[in-house]
């Protein structure tokens, strides 16, 4: 199913989409003060790239460095090739401290890992802690936005998923109650955790510590009551030194939410006396990433949500019509990597309009590599074949003045002299469900200008 | 100084009246642009829709084309952009290279090589300006607003120029209309809902005359606005500007 057929069901509901437009435009328009008020905004953006092409560079020496840190640090450390070692591990970490009760902090990772499923499967209690992630897993639902994974509902929705799971009134929309509710219940599963998994935003290489930036404090409080700790994290959170981070810290919250900083950036690189610490270091997909140099940008990536805020599509068609773990704009880049079939309609849903670029702080060519993915489906013949064999038509009709011109005149008389109903029938031409065609002159400015005295002389003598 | 005018396929088929607005105007600016017959297409459309291959040979044609002239001046940053940008496909001969540096969105050229930027005349209405997002974010005609507050362009500065003019504040001034080529039939759903809330901000905010300087935007808005029997005009930035100046 491609996207725009999933976008097209979000639409029906009018209503509903203005409503998700509006709330993420609030957002970016939040983001924009913060970045205003920031002089230098736009010279962090350019040194944050500049850190992130040099790690990129040299990922596997910063790696090694890493590693080497973490252990020195009295971490274990882990190596996963993909999803199914990622999730392996985690399980028998989980297995071998004995422990049958998982909370997690928020990890786009594991849910990439698809991490939830497969220990339930398992027989281990999983519970996200970060409450928009907490709601969707109530809903059964992948998450809608990598910051804001339960964007896509109302807080109406909210008080029904907690009438259904925590027993809260029918009816009950208010925040506060819904939030305190949600709090009391995370409490007790907070105190029974016996293994804290965190995402990482970043890792730094000198010091062989994660960092976590949060909102709730959720992974601080996961991860200092339970026993164990795991971090999971893609081979590119990578950044070199303790003082890159600034860098980052300062565009990250500031693109994602408009705040000059997250609430919480938590640094763990040790474990506390008695616990265990271990990080399991995931590649699924991105080594393969980084060896297409169209695409190896995408990887700078820090996971702010900046450009799905911005983005006009996405705004207007909801984070499931992706039907990848990271929707919008980045996730439409990112997803041909793992599944070109299953996500070949992704970069088609953008309009190249490159404001995804333009938020971005880390300065990602987000349009330019939608581009450059379309060209690489169209020569794997992954795009639909109707439009692959106008597009051979139109190549041909617009190398020749004379077929072009031909053709020119055909359909201008053709949409002159058809009935209005035809033309614009909405079966054939989807142009027409909303919009009305332009009026087809009688003239076309060549025919038009061959009549003119100027047309006469040849192209030599001008003047200013 | 040699100028040639590119008029983007569906300009010459659909607005002749834009072509020959931007012919008048230049000529009013003491530029004598010539029209080479053999011109067809810039080749995005197939570009942007994943068939750059098929696109070459549309590309040489260009080149052939324009070749010759110092200035090729089109009223459609989104052909330029893509003439500037993507005929790095090309082998990169003086000529690719010349045509690519040499190709101009008519008020880009106006603004950078004319040096105009004020021009007399009166346009007594309230004029909503469509930023397109070619013009404003690839070619930097226009301050995009993910790096400054500051709404200031090309055009906006032409337009403010004239008599009795007054621009539109929009609530999102340079959202993109969702028109975006083929997109707007592949994924035309979203397409039309994105123009259709591009609409809304400018009747929200009393535009009479809806303008830009790029027709597809503005064939897509059009497209809209006569669907729902708008009481708005739209109309080219250079149908405007060549109107007012005698």
């Amino acid at each position: 199913m491609s996207h725009a057929i999933r976008a097209d069901k979000f639409l029906l509901d009018a209503d509903r989409t203005t409503w998700h437009d509006e709330t993420l435009w609030f957002v970016r328009e939040k983001r924009d003060r913060a970045v205003y008020g920031v002089p230098e905004f736009q010279e962090l953006r350019e040194l944050a790239s500049g850190i992130k092409n040099h790690t990129l560079s040299r990922l596997d020496l910063y790696l090694q460095e890493f590693e080497a840190a973490a252990q020195a640090n009295g971490v274990h450390v882990h190596w996963a090739a993909d999803a199914a070692e990622h999730n392996a591990i985690i399980l028998d970490i989980t297995r071998k401290a004995g422990a049958t009760r998982i909370v997690k902090s928020k990890s786009m990772l594991t849910e990439e890992c698809h991490l939830n499923p497969y220990l339930m499967q398992h027989g281990i209690e999983v519970v996200d802690t970060d409450l928009g992630e907490r709601i969707i897993q109530f809903r059964d639902e992948p998450p809608s936005h990598i910051v804001l994974p339960a964007i896509h509902l109302k807080k109406e929705d909210v008080g029904d998923t907690f009438h259904t799971h925590l027993g809260t009134t029918k009816g009950e929309s208010d925040p506060q109650r819904l939030t305190e509710a949600a709090r009391q219940h995370l409490r007790a599963k907070f105190i029974a955790g016996e293994v804290a998994i965190s995402g990482v935003n970043f890792a730094i290489a000198e010091t062989g510590a994660v960092v976590v930036c949060t909102n709730e404090g959720n992974a601080d409080l996961g991860v200092n009551l339970a026993r164990v700790h795991i971090a999971a994290m893609g081979i590119e959170k990578i950044i070199p030194r303790l003082s890159d981070l600034g860098v980052f810290t300062r565009l990250l919250a500031r693109s994602a939410t408009g705040q000059p900083v997250t609430t919480y950036t938590s640094h763990f690189a040790k474990p506390a006396p008695g616990k265990e610490m271990h990080i399991v270091i995931v590649d699924n997909g991105r080594t393969q990433q980084l060896g297409r140099p169209d695409f190896r940008a995408s990887l700078k990536c820090i996971r702010c949500g900046a450009c799905m805020n911005t983005c006009p599509v996405y705004r207007r068609s909801g984070g499931h019509s992706y039907d990848f773990t990271v929707p919008g704009p980045i996730g439409a880049i990112l997803s041909p990597n793992i599944d070109m079939k299953k996500h070949a309609s992704l970069p088609f849903a953008s309009t190249l309009c490159g404001s995804c670029t333009d938020v971005c702080p880390v300065k990602i060519d987000i349009h330019t590599q939608l581009y450059k993915w379309r060209q690489v489906l169209g020569e794997a013949n992954e795009i639909p074949a109707s439009k692959k064999w106008s597009m051979k038509f139109m190549g041909r009709v617009l190398a020749s003045t004379r077929v072009y011109g031909l053709g020119g005149q055909f359909a201008r008389k053709a949409l002159r002299l058809l009935p209005h109903g035809l033309t614009h029938a909405p079966s054939m031409n989807a142009w027409a469900v909303a919009r009305e065609l332009p009026e087809a002159p009688k003239q076309s400015f060549r025919e038009w200008y061959a009549k003119q005295p100027a047309a006469q002389p040849a192209p030599s003598q001008t003047s200013a | 100084m040699k100028v040639a005018l590119f008029v983007p396929c569906y300009i010459d088929q659909f607005y002749p009246q834009v072509g020959i607005a931007t012919l008048q105007l230049l000529e009013k600016l003491g530029v004598q642009a010539h029209f080479p017959a053999q011109q067809t297409c810039c080749g995005q459309p197939l570009a942007n829709s994943g068939c750059e291959r098929d696109a070459l040979p549309i590309y040489k044609h260009f080149v052939e084309t324009f070749s010759d002239y110092d200035y090729v001046v089109a009223p459609s940053g989104s052909c330029v952009y893509h003439v500037r940008k993507h005929f790095d496909k090309l082998d990169q001969t003086a000529d690719v290279q010349h045509v690519r540096s040499a190709a101009y969105d008519l008020i880009d050229f106006i603004s950078t090589v004319l040096k105009v930027d004020a021009l007399p005349g009166a346009f007594p209405h309230k004029v909503g300006l469509h930023l397109s997002c070619h013009g404003q974010r690839g070619l930097h005609q226009a301050n995009e607003s993910e790096m400054t507050p500051v709404r200031d362009g090309q055009l906006s500065r032409l337009l403010r120029s004239l008599d009795g003019i007054e621009l539109t504040q929009l609530n999102r001034n340079d959202e993109c209309c969702g028109f975006g080529g083929t997109f707007c039939v592949s994924e035309a759903g979203i397409s039309a809902r994105m123009g259709q809330d591009r609409v809304a901000d400018h009747v929200r905010n009393g535009t009479q005359v809806l303008t830009g300087s790029d027709m597809s935007c503005l064939m897509h808005l059009e497209g809209i606005v006569r669907r729902a029997k708008l009481p708005i005009k739209v109309m080219h930035a250079a149908e405007i500007l060549n109107g007012v100046v005698a």
